[in-house]
């Protein structure tokens, strides 16, 4: 509404500008200079203009094709994610405990999860589902169902899913459960008084009341889901074949695997631009609805 | 509709060594308007949550039309809240929002279309039902509230939790005054909980007034204003408060300090506990003849003046009548009609 | 000391959010900003204590330009309606806080925290935590931390609103020693009309954005400069009737016609206003008589507020004693012209009577 009074408080931010600088725009326009140059190594480049881009925006090509492939999967997955943890994260959230000491003790569990490093994630879900060694693996097997990560691309999607599910469920459960603290008793009273079902209440008050941390929830889960990639490269590796090769496996195997620096720097642009542009959206049309309703 | 009645109830809440709410035995009548009157911590709003059914006495019954209620949750009273802020059902219209109670226990949809309509006839609702309920103001949020607990008809009670609270002065008088005349249309049992006495008195058919878990004085407005039962009321009800000057009482008259003698209404018996002489300012005026006062400070309030002066260094608040000017030597003229005695904070029962 | 704001003025996306707002401020007595919500009380307080940067006009203290200035700069203290203390601080520590800031000695904070504790009767409370004291102890609390910073200028926003009435009476008591005693400019926002009059200093009365008139409270209650100022300074609400003016006389919508209060009033439309107790049930020398309905009555004890359809008009009249007449009853009330305001077709305030001025 009003002007800054001091417009020395500028200079505050010219720290964050400079870090902001080193660390993010300079390595993009590195990948950008990359995109439209061709390599055989020796540091040799030529141009290529938007050959790459071509490439790999059109599926009958080798590359379009492994990059619409990869895509495909990563948005299935990101998909899948959500369409689990939201549900489960809100339930989750429902059903903790509103006081005593329970709130503490449920929180800290909840968040354990959330403080073990991607690698060790990954390294864990990899041994606690082997089929040889692991709980899981050996109990499922035991059970007589036909479960191995390493062989069939059902499992190993199976297995990918439920260790994102277990490592970042508790971030949507976290993020409800401070939505619904923020509701007044004054609310859940008049729902008694109201005759309202659990359902009802659900309905009217819990989740209009939890939108704006749902939005955040969902961007968040779609975003870490849609770049993941330490945790599935430590479990399959990406396969069995290419089953579990998200964008961001391909992406490093084209980049380092096979060392195509051009197509690899193309891929990363294509990729963060996708991501640019579906969260924007998300987010865009999620806040005018609210501040339609609002006004 | 309902009669409400309290047998021998009372409420203490876990771990607390002093009653929230002491014994008490009390009947509303149905239909009638009453307000639940008193400072923060007064026990009012733990009385209402028990009606309501919120909270579960610790001792004794509630009933209504003779039935125990006391163990019932508040869903199956039938009871109606409006709280302190208003809540409504952001995503729903003012329509949704008035038929949500309906929806909730199955009634048809011609039927609850019917009732809701009716209600927002009631409420000068009509003009808005399709509006979404969130971005309206306090006051119309209020008669949402309202008029979700009128579309029941099966309804025993509406209690009201200071619901003028968060509404600017105008708004309140307009939503008051329609308040009391859909008490007049309607006639259910309103119970409406206030710090408010203005609200208090101008709402209610009968006033209970609250002081640290104690009924202290149920009465009509009248009564409270014209013969407090305890100190407490007399301080509490009046704008300012009643005056109270320690005294002694010989038969029919009152010593005050200073030596004054001022000629009581009735007589009074011996007395014991520690006695003090009550008058309202209404019945206090600065006058030329009278017992000697200092004057502090004039307060005019626009319709009236209050004089504060100073009785034998107590300060004392008076009546500046219309048109006098301020006197340089002003006395203190009491209504001997209006005088009162109390005998450590109880109302002393006079003869004649 | 004084403060000045000199066409001070606040607009947003090319929208008038405060017109310019011209006022002298001084210490002793209260400033007053009166107006319901969403008058721009809280933008005017805003602008007084530099938080936000007018968009128009320029704000003096002690005759010294402070437009543009940083409020950290410049000596502002500020109550807002909700009591905000240190809930991990003791009652002493609170009040003591800004001076900690500032740096002073320790025996000069000790002696400035007690001043203030003594003024605003927080003696016994120094030692304890904020929420261990009732609602007006705390607020009593946030209203010490602001004096003892000395500053030139206080600002309270509804610093009462939140408070148990019979507390609300305390504390309006009190306040009016406070101010005398401090040397600071105070200015103190509220919608209760009463409170105005009570706190009896200066009033600015605010409606939409435009501070309608500035003056001593009881001679702006009595002589409202217009109707806005009428209506935000009645409680209960301005009793209202259009009319016209013809030939020395008032003739209402309904054909009821009144001599006109005072002579010379311009010919055409006006609006004629009487405030509730101006108003009465009982036959008044001079007063005409006028049909009216009940619509519903509230009894304070004492008084009676009839609500009268008077010819298709809200009216409320405040009646002595206890009054209880059935809804749709048929009475008479009457309408004095000697206690009318006569608003003219611009809404300026075109007559007062002679006994609308009575206390």
């Amino acid at each position: 509404m009003a002007k800054p009074l001091d417009n020395r408080a500028w200079f505050l931010v010219l720290p964050v500008v400079a870090l902001v600088a080193f660390s993010a725009l300079i390595p993009v326009m590195t990948v950008v200079n990359y995109s439209v140059q061709d390599s055989f190594g020796n540091n040799e480049f030529f141009w290529n203009g938007t050959g790459w881009f071509k490439e790999l925006l059109d599926p009958s090509t080798d590359l379009g094709g492994r990059f619409f492939d990869a895509l495909w999967r990563t948005l299935l997955f990101s998909a899948i994610c959500l369409l689990i943890e939201v549900p489960l994260g809100i339930g989750v959230a429902l059903t903790l405990p509103r006081r005593g000491w329970g709130v503490a003790a449920s929180l800290v569990l909840l968040a354990l999860p959330l403080l073990i490093p991607w690698n060790v994630v990954g390294t864990i879900w990899q041994v606690f589902a082997r089929r040889d060694i692991g709980l899981l693996g050996a109990a499922v097997n035991g059970l007589g169902i036909e479960y191995n990560y390493a062989q069939t691309p059902l499992a190993a999607w199976v297995t990918v899913v439920a260790m994102d599910v277990w490592h970042w469920t508790s971030l949507v459960v976290l993020l409800c459960y401070a939505g619904l603290r923020a509701i007044p008793d004054a609310y859940y009273q008049a729902a008694k008084v109201d005759g309202a079902s659990s359902w009802a209440v659900f309905r009217a008050i819990q989740l209009p009341k939890m939108q704006r941390v749902l939005t955040i929830a969902i961007l968040l889960r779609f975003m870490d889901s849609f770049m993941i990639y330490t945790e599935p490269f430590v479990v399959t590796g990406g396969g069995p074949g290419n089953a579990t090769t998200f964008l961001s496996i391909d992406l490093v195997k084209i980049a380092l695997g096979q060392f195509d620096l051009g197509k690899a720097a193309a891929m990363s642009i294509v990729y963060n631009l996708i991501v640019l542009t579906v969260c924007w959206v998300f987010f865009a049309t999620t806040t005018r609805s609210q501040s339609e309703a609002v006004q | 509709m309902a009669r409400i009645a309290f047998e021998h109830l009372a409420h203490l809440y876990p771990g607390s060594s002093a009653h929230a709410l002491k014994p008490m035995d009390m009947v509303w009548e149905d239909a009638g308007a009453y307000a639940l009157l008193g400072p923060s911590g007064c026990g009012k709003t733990t009385l209402l949550n028990i009606v309501s059914g919120l909270l579960r006495p610790s001792e004794g019954r509630v009933l209504f039309d003779g039935r125990d209620v006391t163990a019932l949750p508040t869903e199956r009273r039938n009871v109606a809240q409006v709280f302190q802020f208003p809540v409504v059902y952001d995503t729903m219209t003012v329509r949704e929002n008035l038929a949500f109670p309906l929806r909730n226990r199955g009634v048809p949809a011609a039927a609850a279309r019917a009732r809701v309509e009716h209600v927002a006839g009631l409420l000068g609702l009509s003009a808005m039902l399709d509006r979404r309920a969130r971005n309206l103001g306090a006051d119309d949020k209020q008669k949402i509230s309202l008029g979700r607990g009128l579309v029941r008809d099966d309804v025993a009670a509406i209690l009201f939790d200071e619901p003028l609270t968060v509404i600017d002065p105008h708004l309140k008088w307009e939503l008051r005054s329609r308040l009391k005349e859909l008490h007049r249309q309607v006639p259910v049992t309103m119970i409406y909980v206030t710090h408010d006495q203005t609200e208090a008195l101008t709402f209610a058919d009968r006033v209970v007034v609250m002081s640290e878990g104690e009924v202290v004085q149920v009465g009509t407005p009248e009564a409270l204003f014209d013969r407090p039962a305890h100190t407490f009321v007399g301080h509490f009800i009046g704008s300012p408060g009643m005056n109270l000057l320690p005294c002694a009482v010989e038969g029919d008259a009152a010593i005050l300090p200073g030596g004054h003698r001022i000629g009581l209404p009735r007589a009074y018996p011996r007395l014991s506990g520690r006695l003090e002489l009550g008058i309202r300012p209404e019945f206090a005026a600065l006058a030329r003849d009278g017992l000697p006062v200092t004057l502090r400070r004039i307060e005019d309030l626009g319709r009236r003046r209050i004089a504060r002066v100073e009785l034998e260094g107590m300060p004392f608040a008076a009546t500046l009548p219309e048109g006098m000017a301020v006197p340089a030597e002003p006395r203190l003229a009491l209504d001997p009609a209006r005088l009162h005695v109390y005998a450590d904070g109880r109302l002393a029962a006079g003869e004649g | 000391m004084t403060v000045r704001a000199d066409g001070l003025a606040l607009s947003a996306g090319g929208q008038a959010v405060l017109h310019p707002v011209t006022l002298e401020l001084q210490p002793g007595l209260p400033n007053v900003l009166l107006g319901p919500t969403g008058a721009g009380k809280t933008t005017l307080l805003r602008l007084l204590a530099g938080l936000d940067r007018p968009s128009a006009g320029r704000l003096f203290a002690e005759g010294r330009e402070v437009t543009g200035q940083p409020v950290r700069r410049r000596s502002v203290a500020m109550v807002y309606q909700q009591f905000i203390n240190y809930p991990t601080l003791s009652v002493f520590e609170n009040i003591a806080s800004p001076l900690r800031v500032a740096g002073l000695k320790r025996v000069e904070i000790e002696g400035r925290v007690k001043e203030a504790a003594r003024l605003l009767r927080l003696e016994p409370y120094l030692a304890r935590r904020p929420l261990e004291l009732s609602g007006g102890q705390q607020q009593r609390t946030a209203i010490a931390r602001a004096l003892v910073k000395r500053a030139a200028l206080v600002l309270m926003d509804e610093p009462l609103a939140n408070l148990d009435y019979k507390l609300r009476e305390e504390l309006r008591e009190e306040l009016p020693k406070l101010f005398a005693e401090s040397g600071s400019v105070f200015v103190y926002a509220t919608t209760e009309p009463a409170e105005a009059l009570l706190l009896g200093g200066s009033v600015a009365t605010l409606s939409e954005g435009r501070v309608t008139q500035f003056g001593q409270a009881g001679e702006v209650f009595r002589r409202p400069a217009d109707l806005a100022t009428a209506r935000v300074f009645s409680d209960p609400p301005l009793n209202e009737a259009p009319a016209r003016s013809e030939g020395g006389r008032l003739v209402l919508a309904s054909g009821a016609v009144l001599p006109a209060p005072v002579a010379g009033l311009p010919e055409g439309d006006c609006t004629i206003g009487i405030r509730a107790h101006q108003l009465s049930l009982e036959p008044l020398p001079g007063a005409v008589a006028l049909p009216a309905e009940v619509r519903v009555a509230e009894v304070t004890g004492s008084e009676s507020y009839v609500h009268l359809s008077v010819g298709g008009l809200d009216w409320v009249v405040l009646a002595p004693g206890v009054r209880r007449p059935e809804p749709g009853q048929a009475v008479t009330v009457w309408l004095d012209p000697q206690r009318c305001l006569v608003f003219g077709a611009d809404g300026r305030l075109a007559a007062v009577a002679a006994l609308a001025e009575a206390a």
